[in-house]
């Protein structure tokens, strides 16, 4: 700090322009949308700022309670599937060989280079009827049936008498691969930073010491990627939990999310005041999390210091 | 967001690349000095505002070398999309294209101008019965550009018989899992009113709710409430009867001969597109220039040629071959056209009525 108090020039110049980023992009936005959770619509176009709390208590009707609920629960769904997945993916990158990690990690961020309304439809195009998995399955069924006429059995049709596609899309299911899909990098990029840095020697010790692969996982590998772990699960829920293109485009009709009511509130219903103090219901939740996390990890450097 | 609201117009990725490009033309030209107006009171240009292919594919760049206006074309895929730009104020546009029932919001809003119609002699191009409407008496503010309906789009070899009742979607479960419903609450519930026999723009709440039990006892039976892709589903074969708008329905017609469209017994909704001058609009010259050219019997044939959508343009109409005059999809018969009505709007105790029924039913 001491460097900077001697060039308040230098500091000025580099703190100014993020700072007013911040302020400009982010949080004058923010700051407004917050003033408008506590309007009242008068007429089409104006919001009278009033600071009544009626949207905030019209958000605890139980009809939206049920709607959080339920979006908690697909981001938590699509957070645990992430969590399991993302680490088998972060630990076969940490030990492959030095040359192929920036490619694997390369094909973890690939898609993102593509939009994802563009990559929500291609997956409409591998998970419909008549998509790629349906596809693969009927070859399948085809070659099973004609095994079955080679031995001379094919009128039992053991297979069914044709095909039966799977029906992957339009339901809960098809939200939650959607939703692991699209955060799984996420959760990939942080466990994979964490498990990089990990001494090695630990892990060695632990296994020269008698502990076997499953424990030294749990007690070694895990704690000392716990803060990683907490980073993922939170950018990763975070976003899950505000998503409304993907039940949109992969959901049936029971897979609405806070997200797409919040979204109707700006568009159709015409209502910002509520579409705002909805939002900022989530809002608050990111915040609680993020608390949360400050709060564990002050936790864990006082014990550290202890110890 | 791809939110399919009032009209769907995009999902034309066969025309999409050309528009897009179309508009970055059209931009780029815009860049450059003409010196041929530089005296007129306006700079010769013009930014339009559009739904996507809702143009004829050389209408902009006739329109320059008529008048020698630059066109900036920009596309909105929803008229939520429309109304929510332009609610802040008006961002640079001089003509645009709202749905008949945004027409009348935006009028309510003070959020366009009255037009100068002695500076619009096409007008008299326009089909008589078009040319007062209801939700803009004496068409102040708006002229027809487009109209169509929305019915049963199905696929003819799964089918009974034509569907021609909105039971088959609302009250049925012979097509079950084969069904798709729009996306946008409106248009939904106020199907369901024609289906029971209410006007389209009932506000009883009583019927609401009605409406809502009948959706929600509906559901098991339905594949998805679709985003603007109702026609792409039926294409695919993913589902077998689905409500949609009769443009979106044409379109896969031309690429497959099982499909039909119908509008049932009960009658279904009309719309009607709008040009339309927004307050604030920086050319209002050149605007009504550009309605004005819109509305001459070539260059209206040009793009109802182009889009196949139904013209108001009684001239244009007989410029073109009988195939599109006489297709049932693009105009229905008078008799079908009667059942039909026309969304108004209906007020924001209305609008929040409509939504909250719409969460509920895709909540429970």
């Amino acid at each position: 700090m001491d460097s900077w108090r001697k060039n308040p020039l230098i500091f000025w110049v580099f703190a100014v322009p993020p700072a007013a980023w911040l302020l400009l992009f982010f949080l004058t936005p923010l700051a407004l949308i917050w003033v408008f959770s506590f309007g009242e619509k008068s007429g089409l176009i104006d919001i009278h700022i009033t600071w009544t709390a009626d949207n905030y208590m019209r958000a605890l009707d139980p009809l939206y309670l049920q709607i959080f609920l339920k979006s908690f629960w697909f981001a938590g769904v699509t957070t645990a599937v992430c969590l399991i997945v993302g680490f088998v993916v972060a630990i076969a990158i940490t030990f492959a060989p030095g040359r192929q990690r920036p490619i694997l990690l390369l094909l973890v961020m690939l898609p993102f280079w593509t939009n994802l309304l563009i990559r929500t439809y291609a997956l409409i195009a591998i998970l419909r009827t008549k998509g790629s998995v349906n596809a693969a399955l009927e070859h399948f069924w085809d070659w099973g049936n004609g095994l079955l006429a080679l031995l001379g059995v094919e009128h039992l049709q053991l297979l069914g008498a044709q095909f039966e596609p799977l029906h992957l899309l339009y339901n809960n299911f098809a939200v939650v691969v959607g939703l692991v899909y699209v955060h799984l990098p996420f959760m990939v990029l942080p466990l994979y930073a964490a498990l990089d840095r990990m001494d090695r020697s630990y892990i060695e010790a632990s296994l020269d010491l008698g502990a076997g692969q499953l424990r030294t996982f749990r007690s070694v590998v895990i704690p000392m990627a716990a803060p990683a772990i907490v980073s993922g699960v939170i950018i990763t829920f975070v976003p899950a939990l505000g998503s409304f293109l993907t039940p949109d485009l992969l959901g049936g009709t029971d897979s609405q999310m806070i997200a797409n009511v919040i979204e109707r509130q700006f568009k159709s219903a015409n209502d910002w005041p509520f579409g705002a103090a909805l939002s900022f219901i989530l809002m608050y939740v990111t915040f609680f999390a993020i608390a949360l996390r400050s709060v564990w990890s002050a936790r864990r450097d006082a014990r550290e210091a202890l110890a | 967001m791809l939110q399919g609201n009032l009209m769907t117009k995009d999902n034309r990725s066969r025309f999409s690349r050309r528009s897009f490009l179309a508009a970055l033309g059209a931009t780029a030209a815009g860049l450059k000095f003409s010196p041929r107006l530089a005296l007129a009171a306006e700079a010769p240009k013009l930014n339009f505002y559009n739904w996507d292919t809702y143009i004829g594919e050389d209408t902009l760049d006739d329109f320059r070398d008529a008048t020698g206006i630059d066109v900036t074309m920009d596309l909105f895929a929803d008229n939520d999309e429309l109304f929510a730009k332009l609610k802040g104020g008006n961002p640079g546009y001089d003509v645009i294209v709202p749905t008949n029932d945004y027409v009348e919001r935006m009028i309510t809003a003070g959020m366009l101008v009255p037009l100068d119609h002695s500076r619009i002699p096409n007008t008299s191009n326009i089909d008589p019965t078009f040319r007062d409407a209801a939700f803009d008496p004496g068409r102040k503010y708006s002229l027809p550009y487009m109209w169509g309906t929305i019915g049963i789009g199905y696929r003819k070899s799964r089918v009974d018989a034509v569907p021609d009742s909105w039971k088959w979607v609302f009250d049925s479960d012979r097509y079950a899992r084969k069904i798709a419903l729009m996306g946008d609450a409106p248009t939904v519930i106020q199907m369901g009113m024609k289906y029971l026999g209410y006007p389209l723009n009932d506000t009883d709440p009583a019927h609401i709710k009605q409406v809502e039990e009948m959706l929600i006892k509906q559901k098991p039976n339905v594949l998805v409430f679709a985003e603007d892709n109702g026609q792409d589903l039926l294409l695919s074969g993913e589902v077998d009867v689905v409500m949609e708008w009769n443009g979106d329905i044409l379109q896969v017609m031309e690429e497959d001969d099982d499909i039909g469209y119908v509008v049932p017994k009960e009658g279904g909704l009309l719309w009607q597109d709008c040009l339309c001058i927004p307050t604030g609009a920086p050319h209002p010259e050149n605007a009504h220039v550009f309605i004005n050219y819109i509305l001459d019997a070539e260059a209206g044939a040009e793009i109802a040629n182009f889009i196949q959508y139904a013209t108001p343009n009684a001239a244009a109409r007989k410029l073109l071959p009988a195939e599109y005059n006489t297709n049932p999809a693009i105009f229905p018969s008078q008799e079908t056209i009667e059942r039909c009505e026309v969304a108004t709007y209906n007020g924001a105790e209305y609008t929040r009525m409509i939504d909250e029924a719409y969460t509920r039913i895709m909540a429970s």
